[in-house]
């Protein structure tokens, strides 16, 4: 490969727009990368980074304006189109084949062959190898991707990127669902990767890893490119102002001096589920925020489902406002008795029906209350829904629209609205966050803290440390299916989180630190 | 050993069809006042594969996470065009043969074309375009008849070696030609790529559209494939919309005890063979045990549903019930 | 629901504009077309898939399809000619609603198997098709049953009691209604859309989709079996696989209808259109004496080519 001469632009973007019905995505943008450099994207959710990716790699086709490869003009009709002229995306919508095996998935297009036929053992070899450039050595090639664990997907997805020799890489949110082992390995690879003159763009809502890998910074908002800057050149706060366009504050709101004479909301005694969850206690008071920290896969999901009803053969027992619950159902879960509500893991597949309007997603969970007799109050439902758009801000051209139209941090304020209709009193929430955009992030937050001031009770599990400390009164640390630590107070500190996730005592950590 | 069960696991659908065919066929033979004799296994053997042929068909559009209700139209239409044209001179026979082949890949292309290229969704195009080649069967032949080589007849119905069933080689025989080639090329892939999931196969690069095509189109001419046999074993053609439909419902009974998704993505056709198999033993056992002939279609449609539920016994283990939802 | 409404409106309006493009065609092959008593006549003809389309709409919304509509047909109109051989005067007031009543047993055991078993409907109704066979078999004794339908089931299926307009088409008015009703205006209806679109965020709302999906299941046994009373009563008795001739037609109209066959939207007044829309097609053509070979091949290029023309399907992806 030639030395990259930064001074000629790898890539180059004029003019694209790009329209969705009455909705402008992107609006006359242009956008450079060179080679040898790691471009960071930044923006909220609806600022047209996706979109401009999806261009990138051929999922969609602008209404105007040219891209540039090395200077050619080029068009791709489809994510192959650019796969062949090495432009490889990662996106965060996985692109793996759930059904065919590791091995078929690395090599899907243009797999080895013999007499015309996949040459399955070359195949192999070829997927040991790349699972192993990127530390993956773990994962069985002939193992059915339907089996891996997400964060294990996640990383055969890179594995499978590197595979198709790319010239530019681009990372749409590639370490979400990593562990911090991984995510390390990761900043590795793609330092490794620039160092050998790849272009690579990448897009991630955390702003400490853009500080770590990023060159370039490029901020956009309401489909417009705002500004590109040199790493370094602005401060956090300044990028973030950049980002939502106005002041940006305080990112957690304060959180209120402890009740002297706790209301128990919720108490676990002794849950478990298989070899899953072992002997879970713990209690949540009103007006608390309970954070569940923990590496990837520790039991904290299925923690919330079990309680939420979901699992069968959960073992101990729970009492909610004093009252023993079974957790049975989330019909039951729901229930006024009960109260409940879980705003679950991938919104698009468990907290919504994309197709469906605003309003009937809104009311899905509570429409029972609605109804007299038989028939529902149409009018009282849609005034309650129109209450809830209002209330949390929900950007929608009207509650007649499809959800699946609305930017992914109004799509999970509609499953938030959809749990407040219920009037539950006590929310379990399964990261909420994730994917989204930093103005709506700080719009949860305020929620959070507003019901929990309320008097209602909120567990929320996060991938994220900062909203643990941030959000929360007490964090419980999970660890191979058990509480090993719960941290308060002026204990809730990073590196108290860290060391408790790896389920290492703090004495030992502390003298593993110089 | 790891890789041991892997393979297991993941073959886990058709060995369980094939367990099921040897026991309940142990069953009939052990029952069978003649025993396991040539002409016993030869008879089972014709009815078998027909059926088999026919499933696996139906395997090829469900693997892409589709599905073909007209099958068994094209295999009657087949059935009728062999019956007029598979006569005569060698040279007369063969082209005969090759007419009614391409007529089934025809259909089946024609179906795949509509489905790629019209983007209408596989249930009711297939519904429509059966009702079309049942108008075709019954313009060649309105009234059942016609006839056919007799001599090529007499050598597929009969045995190799005097010992196995001609058909089961031919069964073979096309396993070894269409599918196994198929399986292990990419286009192969692609139906199962696009079968698992379909934007994750488009993000992929995956050739989507060609290997639905190839499926549809594979599957008309392994439903011609089974028309022409039809056609050997009754000696005449019958354009029965009765007959048309309890093979389409048949073959995807014998795809689901093979073991094969019929959300896609996951199987294959050597399933659906032992669960064509396992359905036509299943009528043959009821013959041997000697049930009143008025008992028949309730038992065997009973035992159906009772395969079935015993193969979704899996859903009471599940203890996540998300799971449920796939 | 508006959102839905306007998104299927075209379907809807394509299928009623060439409903009366056919009228229009018709009548310039003979004035009849156009004449009250051929116009009720269709209706008449139509009220009996009608009924059968609303049952296979109800199971197709959630996302499934019910095969074993055929038999249930039989069933409802054998059960009903057989209530009053049992149980003479008795049997003669309950014959119908006896008859429905083995319908939803049908129904619930296919949502049992659907629902909680997790089999998929094509292929467990597919299975109780044959299980509804075996059991009418054994019931005739396989041979053409000799129970006559009863005087009121007579009354309903041929005769016109108010305006010249056949009773049969107020039986599907109601039955049309009551499901209007209840996908429009209950929770039923709004559960019955979100499982069609995903029933694990359904089920995470805290619905109980597995009894939605049997009330789904009875509701479309019950109304195979209604629509086979009647069809024993409009030919005055109940005949082995007098339902066969009704499953894929309904499933077409449903379809014709706008209805995605996917599940998830869809509405009624589109399959009263895809309904009419067939009904009409087989009587034209029957008129114009064509062979039913030729007959078979238009109806299914009409299917295929008005589902292009509505430039839809495959939307779902993901």
């Amino acid at each position: 490969m030639p030395a990259p001469d930064p001074a000629q632009p790898f890539w180059q973007m004029e003019g694209i727009s790009k329209r969705y019905g009455g909705v402008t995505a992107l609006d006359n943008v242009d956008f450079t990368c060179r080679r040898g450099r790691i471009h960071a994207v930044l923006g909220e959710n609806g600022a047209g980074k996706s979109t401009l990716i999806k261009i990138m790699a051929g999922v969609v086709q602008p209404d105007s304006g040219t891209m540039r490869l090395e200077g050619r003009s080029v068009t791709f009709a489809a994510p192959v189109d650019a796969m062949r002229q090495g432009v490889v995306s990662i996106f965060q919508e996985l692109s793996l084949i759930p059904d065919l095996s590791v091995a078929d998935n690395l090599s899907i297009v243009d797999p080895p062959r013999r007499f015309g036929f996949i040459d399955r053992a070359a195949q192999r070899r070829r997927a040991e190898d790349l699972l192993a450039r990127v530390g993956c050595d773990d994962v069985h090639p002939l193992e059915l991707v339907r089996n891996l664990p997400l964060s294990r997907r996640q990383m055969v997805e890179i594995a499978g990127a590197l595979g198709r020799s790319p010239k530019m890489l681009i990372l749409d949110e590639a370490t979400s669902a990593l562990t911090v082992a991984d995510v390390e390995k990761i900043y590795e690879i793609l330092r490794r990767l620039r160092g050998e003159g790849l272009a690579i763009v990448y897009i991630s809502h955390r702003m400490h890893e853009i500080a770590a890998l990023a060159d370039d910074c490029s901020v956009f908002r309401n489909g417009q490119h705002i500004e590109t800057f040199a790493k370094g050149a602005k401060t956090d706060n300044e990028i973030v102002e950049l980002m939502i366009g106005r002041e940006y504050r305080h990112v957690f709101p304060p959180k209120p001096a402890r009740n002297a004479s706790p209301e128990p909301m919720l108490e676990v005694e002794k849950l478990s589920w298989g070899d899953r969850l072992t002997d879970i206690s713990l209690k949540v008071d009103r007006g608390e925020v309970v954070g569940i920290g923990g590496l990837d896969g520790q039991g904290q999901r299925e923690l919330l489902l079990a309680l939420f009803g979901v699992l069968s053969g959960v073992s101990g027992t729970v009492k909610v406002a004093g009252q023993a619950a079974r957790l049975t159902s989330p019909r039951h879960a729901k229930s006024p008795g009960v109260g409940m509500a879980l705003i679950p893991e991938d919104r698009k597949t468990e907290g919504l029906m994309l197709p469906m309007s605003v309003r009937d997603n809104i009311s899905l969970a509570a429409v029972e209350k609605f109804t007299h007799g038989l028939l529902i109050d149409r009018s009282a439902e849609r005034r309650a829904v129109e209450d809830m758009v209002q209330r949390l801000a929900i950007r929608a051209g009207s509650a007649d629209a499809a959800v699946g139209t609305l930017s992914g941090g109004n799509q999970q304020k509609v499953v938030i609205a959809k749990w407040l209709m219920t009037e539950a009193r006590l929310i379990l929430l399964n990261d909420p966050t994730r994917g989204i955009d930093v103005g709506t992030k700080q719009e949860i937050y305020q929620l959070l803290r507003r019901l929990a001031d309320a008097g209602n009770a909120i567990l929320l599990y996060t991938t994220d440390y900062d909203e643990l400390i941030g959000c929360c009164d007490r964090v419980v640390m999970l660890y191979d299916g058990r509480i090993v630590r719960e941290l308060s107070g002026n204990a809730l500190t990073e590196r108290n989180i860290v060391t408790s996730a790896l389920n290492l005592p703090f004495d030992a950590a502390a003298e593993a630190r110089p | 050993m790891r890789e041991l069960r892997m393979r297991l696991a993941q073959n886990y659908g058709p060995l369980v069809a094939f367990g099921l065919f040897v026991l309940i066929f142990a069953v009939y033979i052990g029952n069978h006042p003649a025993g396991l004799t040539v002409a016993v296994a030869t008879t089972a053997a014709n009815k078998g594969v027909l059926l088999a042929l026919v499933g696996m068909a139906q395997t090829l559009p469900v693997l892409t996470g589709g599905l073909d209700l007209s099958v068994g139209m094209i295999f009657v239409m087949c059935n009728c065009i062999a019956s007029a044209m598979v006569n005569g001179s060698p040279l007369q026979t063969a082209t005969g043969v090759a007419a009614v082949l391409l007529a089934g890949l025809a259909c089946g292309l024609l179906n795949g074309a509509i489905i790629v290229y019209g983007r209408l969704q596989p249930i009711i195009t297939t519904l429509a375009t059966g009702a079309i080649y049942y108008g075709i069967a019954l313009a060649i032949r309105p009234v059942p008849g016609g006839e056919v080589n007799e001599a090529l007849s007499d050598a597929l119905t009969n045995q190799v070696f005097d010992t196995v069933p001609t058909t089961l080689v031919l069964l073979a025989a096309v396993v070894i030609v269409i599918w196994l080639p198929f399986r292990a090329s990419a286009l192969g892939r692609g139906c199962y790529a696009a079968g698992s999931s379909e934007p994750a196969a488009y993000m992929s690069g995956v050739d989507i559209n060609r290997s639905k095509l190839a499926a549809y189109a594979l599957c008309g001419l392994l439903a011609a494939v089974a028309g022409l046999l039809l056609t050997f074993v009754t000696d005449s053609g019958e354009a029965s919309a009765p007959g048309g439909s309890v093979y389409t419902l048949n073959s995807i009974a014998a795809v689901v005890i093979g073991g094969t998704s019929l959300l896609g993505g996951v199987g294959g056709v050597i399933g659906a063979i032992f669960g064509a198999f396992v359905l036509r033993t299943i009528g043959d056992l009821l013959f041997v045990f000697d049930l009143p002939p008025l008992w028949q279609p309730l038992i065997q449609g009973a035992i159906l549903l009772a395969a079935l539920s015993l193969g979704a016994a899996r859903v009471l283990r599940i203890r996540n019930r998300l799971e449920l939802f796939g | 629901m508006p959102a839905l409404f306007k998104s299927i409106d075209r379907p809807v309006l394509i299928a009623f504009g060439f409903l009366i493009v056919m009228l229009a065609a018709g009548s310039f092959y003979s004035s009849n077309f156009l004449s009250a008593t051929y116009l009720m006549q269709q209706l008449e003809v139509a009220s009996f898939l009608g009924i059968v389309a609303t049952g296979a709409m109800i199971v197709i919304l959630p996302g499934h399809i019910d095969l074993s509509a055929p038999w249930v047909i039989t069933i409802g109109g054998m059960m009903a000619t057989a209530a009053a051989g049992w149980w003479g005067e008795t049997g003669a007031i309950v014959a119908l609603p006896f008859a429905v009543l083995c319908g939803i047993a049908v129904g619930v055991i296919n949502g049992l198997g659907v629902a909680y078993l997790r089999i998929p409907s094509m292929i467990f109704t597919l299975g109780m098709n044959a299980v509804a066979q075996g059991l009418m078999v054994l019931h005739t004794g396989g041979f053409a049953p000799t129970d006559e339908a009863t005087p009121f089931m007579r009354w309903l299926a041929v005769k016109r009691t108010l305006l010249d307009i056949p009773n049969t088409a107020f039986v599907w008015l109601l039955v049309g209604v009551l499901l209007v009703i209840a996908l429009r205006r209950t929770p039923f209806g709004r559960y019955v859309y979100a499982i069609g679109n995903r029933e694990r965020a359904t089920y995470l709302s805290g619905v109980d989709t597995r009894r939605v999906l049997i009330i789904c299941f009875a509701a479309s046994g019950a109304c195979s079996a209604l629509a086979g009373v009647m069809l024993a009563g409009y030919s005055a008795k109940a005949y082995q696989a007098m339902g066969d001739a009704y499953l894929l037609p309904a499933i077409a109209a449903v379809v014709l209808g706008g209805t995605n066959i996917l599940g998830g939207s869809g509405t009624y007044l589109g399959t009263v259109a895809g309904v009419l829309l067939i009904t009409l097609l087989q009587s034209i053509l029957s008129v114009m004496q064509m062979p039913e070979a030729g007959r078979q091949v238009i109806y299914g290029v009409v299917i295929i080519g008005m589902l292009m023309v509505y430039g839809r399907g495959a939307k779902r992806v993901g």
